[in-house]
C-alpha cells in the first residue's frame, strides 16, 4: 500500500534549490490533505547537513542518500538513488522540480520503477471541490459535466500544453503518481526553525560502474545565476523597445524599482537578451508584485509565464496588443518615450521618500 | 557510427490561435514541422557523418502523415527512414511511446541515438530519457555540443547555471537542444532523392516481441488526459489610450505607491 507525498530535492554545490524549498511546502499541505506525511529525499555528497533545512521548510522527515558519485549531478547515480528509495518507501506521489535535472532525472526513474510522469506542472490538487473551484473560476472548462466519481481520480495534475495555448488536467493509474512541477509557480512553507523531525540514511550500495558518464568539466557560469523568478518585481523588454541598448534602460529602471530585468522570446531569439531572462513558455515562469511589460505584445506563450504576476503594467504602442487584456494597467503609448521620464520620476519619488524618513521638512511639504 | 535521429512531426504551436470565444484551438492550415529540437538533432548527426563517416537513420512514431517529416529529413541528407505507426500505438503516453521506440530501436540497430530535448506540442522533455531506459544505455539530456573520438563521445551538457563537459561512451542517447546545430535546408537533389528512397513502415506485427504488448497504446499508458481546457482571459485592468508620456509617467507612479511598490 503506498502512502506518502516524497520531494526529489535538487542541490548544486550544496545548495538546496529553491523549487525543492516550494515543493516542500506543497507536499506538505497535499500529504496533510491525506492524512499523510511528506518526506524529502536528499541526495548528494556530504549533504546530511541540509537535511534540518528541509525539515524546517515542511518536511515530515528527510531520506539522504551520500555519496561522491552525488556531488555533481549525473543520471545515473541519481537515478539508482531516486528508484530506491520509492521501491523501499512505496510513496502514494513523487515530486520533482522540472529543471534541466528534475526533467532528465524523473523520466528515467518513471521508466524504471514503471510508474507515469506529468511533466511541467503548475497545479497539484487532490481535493475535487478545489479543483472544481479553480477551473470554473479560471478556465473555460464546463465543471457542471464532471462526474461525481471523478473525487477519487487521485492527484489532478494540471499542465500547460501546445505551448501554453491550453491546458490539461492528468491522471495516473500507477503509483507513485509523479510530477515535474515548474519552478516559481508553488508557494514555499515560512521557516520554522523549531520544527523537528527524523532524518535518516540510506544505503543505496553503489559501484563504480554506476558511474557510466565522466565528468570532465565543471563549469560554472556566474552570470548565469540571476534568477529572474526570484526578483519581486520585473521590468521585461519585447520588440516594441526598438533595440539591444534600450535594456540598459529598462535595468536602470528595475534596479531603482528593487527589481530585475526580462524580456520576452522574441528579444532572445534576436540576441538581445540572455536566455535566463526569458518569461514564458519555453522561458521562466515568474509572479513578481510588478511586472513591467514594455513593448510586449504579449504572445499566449508569454502570458503563460507572467499572468500570475500580482499587478501587470503594460506600455504598448498598439492598442490591440494582447499584453493588455492581462494588464491591470495597460498605457498606449511609445516606451521609449515614457520609461525615461518613468526612471526620473521613481528616482525623484524615491529621494523624497528617503528624505522623508531623514526628517528633511523641505521634502515632507513638496511631498 | 550507426546513428539513428528520433524525430516527432509536431503542428507549430506558434501558429496555433485560440478561439477568444469558445476558448478552442483553432487547428485549421496550422503548418506541420518537424519538431525544432529534432531538426537539430538531425543536423548534428549529419555532421557527425561527414566529419567520421557511418550512417544516419531517421525514426517516426505518429499516424501516416507522418511520411511527409520522414522525408524532409531524407532530403536533409538522412540515408534510411522508418515510420513506426500502428492502430494499437494510438494514445500512448511517454512511458508506453518511449516501450514502442525503444523496440524499434532495438531492431533497427543503433550506436548512437539523438533525440530532441522535447517536443514543442507536449513539452514533455520524456520521451527520450525513457527509450534510454527501457534499452539500458546511458543518457546526456540538454546537449550543446557533440565531438566524437572513436567510440566515446565529448558531449556539453547544458544547466541553468553551469554546463558539464562529459565523456560517454557508445551505445547511447543524447537529446539535443535546438541550439546544438542549426539544421540547413533540404537541397533540391535531396528533395527529389527523398521521394526516391523509400520509408519503410514497422507496424504492431513487425515489433513483435520487442515489448510487452499490455504496456502500450491507450489501454497500457499509465497516465490519461481527465480535461483539457482553455484559460478564461483575466479581467482586464484599466486601460489609457490618449495620455501624453508625463501623464501616463505619474499615473503608473501613484499606482506604483498605492500598491507600496515604491
Amino acid at each position: 500500500m503506498s502512502s506518502d507525498i516524497y520531494v526529489a530535492v535538487e542541490q548544486r554545490d550544496g545548495e538546496i534549490a529553491r523549487v525543492s524549498l516550494e515543493l516542500i511546502g506543497e507536499a506538505k499541505r497535499l500529504a496533510s490533505e491525506l492524512g499523510q506525511k511528506a518526506y524529502a529525499m536528499l541526495l548528494g555528497d556530504n549533504i546530511k547537513g541540509k537535511a534540518k533545512e528541509l525539515i524546517e521548510y515542511g518536511a515530515d522527515g528527510v531520506i539522504f542518500v551520500e555519496d561522491p558519485m552525488l556531488a555533481e549531478y549525473a543520471t545515473e547515480p541519481y537515478a539508482k538513488a531516486v528508484s530506491a528509495v520509492i521501491n523501499e518507501c512505496s510513496p502514494e506521489i513523487v515530486l520533482f522540480g522540472a529543471t534541466s535535472i528534475g526533467r532528465d532525472l524523473a523520466p528515467r526513474v518513471a521508466a524504471r520503477v514503471g510508474t507515469g510522469l506529468t511533466a511541467d506542472c503548475t497545479r497539484l490538487d487532490l481535493d475535487f471541490s478545489n479543483y472544481v473551484e479553480y477551473a470554473s473560476k479560471n478556465t473555460n472548462l464546463d465543471t457542471s459535466a464532471l462526474a461525481p466519481g471523478d473525487a477519487d481520480a487521485g492527484l489532478m495534475q494540471t499542465r500547460p500544453a501546445f505551448g501554453g495555448n491550453i491546458m490539461a488536467t492528468i491522471l495516473c493509474k500507477t503509483r507513485p503518481q509523479m510530477a515535474s512541477v515548474r519552478p516559481g509557480v508553488m508557494k514555499m512553507a515560512e521557516r520554522d526553525a523549531a520544527r523537528v523531525g527524523e532524518i535518516r540514511e540510506m544505503n543505496v550500495g553503489f559501484s563504480p560502474e554506476d558511474m557510466n558518464v565522466a565528468i570532465k568539466e565543471v563549469v560554472r557560469e556566474t552570470h548565469k545565476t540571476t534568477d529572474i523568478a526570484d526578483a519581486k518585481c520585473l521590468v521585461s523588454g519585447g520588440r516594441g523597445i526598438g533595440g539591444p541598448e534600450f535594456f540598459g534602460k529598462l535595468k536602470e529602471l528595475a534596479e531603482l524599482l528593487g527589481g530585475d530585468f526580462s524580456s520576452s522570446r522574441a528579444n532572445v531569439d534576436a540576441g538581445w537578451a540572455p536566455k535566463d531572462r526569458q518569461v514564458g513558455q519555453t522561458g521562466k515562469t515568474v509572479r513578481p508584485e510588478l511586472y513591467l511589460a514594455c513593448g510586449i505584445s504579449g504572445a499566449i506563450q508569454h502570458v503563460a509565464g507572467m499572468e500570475g504576476s500580482d499587478f501587470i503594467i503594460a506600455i504598448n504602442k498598439n492598442e490591440d496588443a494582447a499584453i493588455f487584456e492581462v494588464a491591470d494597467l495597460g498605457i498606449v503609448g511609445d516606451v521609449r518615450a515614457i520609461v525615461p521620464k518613468l526612471i526620473e520620476a521613481v528616482a525623484k519619488y524615491k529621494a523624497k521618500a528617503e528624505g522623508i524618513m531623514k526628517g528633511d521638512t523641505d521634502a515632507i511639504q513638496d511631498f | 557510427m550507426k546513428i539513428v535521429v528520433c524525430i516527432k512531426q509536431v503542428p507549430d504551436t506558434s501558429e496555433v490561435k485560440l478561439d477568444s470565444k469558445t476558448g478552442r484551438l483553432m487547428r485549421e492550415g496550422v503548418p506541420s514541422i518537424i519538431n525544432p529540437d529534432d531538426k537539430s538533432g538531425i543536423e548534428a548527426a549529419l555532421r557527425i557523418k561527414e566529419e567520421t563517416g557511418g550512417s544516419v537513420a531517421v525514426v517516426s512514431m505518429g499516424p501516416p502523415q507522418a511520411d511527409f517529416a520522414l522525408r524532409e529529413a531524407l532530403a536533409m541528407g538522412c540515408d534510411e527512414a522508418y515510420l513506426i505507426t500502428a492502430k494499437e500505438f494510438a494514445g500512448s503516453d511517454t512511458f508506453a511511446t518511449a516501450k514502442i521506440l525503444a523496440g524499434a530501436l532495438g531492431k533497427i540497430g543503433f550506436d548512437l541515438i539523438i533525440t530532441g530535448r522535447q517536443a514543442i506540442d507536449g513539452d514533455t522533455a520524456q520521451v527520450g530519457p525513457q527509450i534510454a531506459e527501457n534499452l539500458n544505455i546511458p543518457q546526456v539530456s540538454y546537449v550543446e555540443d557533440i565531438e566524437v573520438n572513436g567510440c566515446a563521445l565529448t558531449v556539453k551538457r547544458q544547466f541553468e547555471d553551469r554546463y558539464h563537459i562529459l565523456e560517454v561512451k557508445t551505445p547511447c542517447l543524447l537529446t539535443a537542444l535546438s541550439e546544438l546545430a542549426p539544421p540547413r535546408y533540404m537541397h533540391v537533389r535531396g528533395t527529389v532523392e527523398a521521394y526516391e528512397k523509400e520509408v519503410q513502415t514497422l507496424g504492431f506485427e513487425d515489433l513483435a516481441g520487442t515489448f510487452d504488448p499490455s504496456c502500450i497504446g491507450l489501454a497500457g499508458s499509465p497516465t490519461s488526459v481527465y480535461k483539457s481546457f482553455g484559460k478564461k482571459p483575466k479581467g482586464a485592468g484599466e486601460m489609457h489610450k490618449n495620455l501624453s508620456a508625463d501623464e501616463a509617467v505619474s499615473l503608473i507612479i501613484s499606482k506604483m505607491a498605492e500598491r507600496h511598490i515604491i
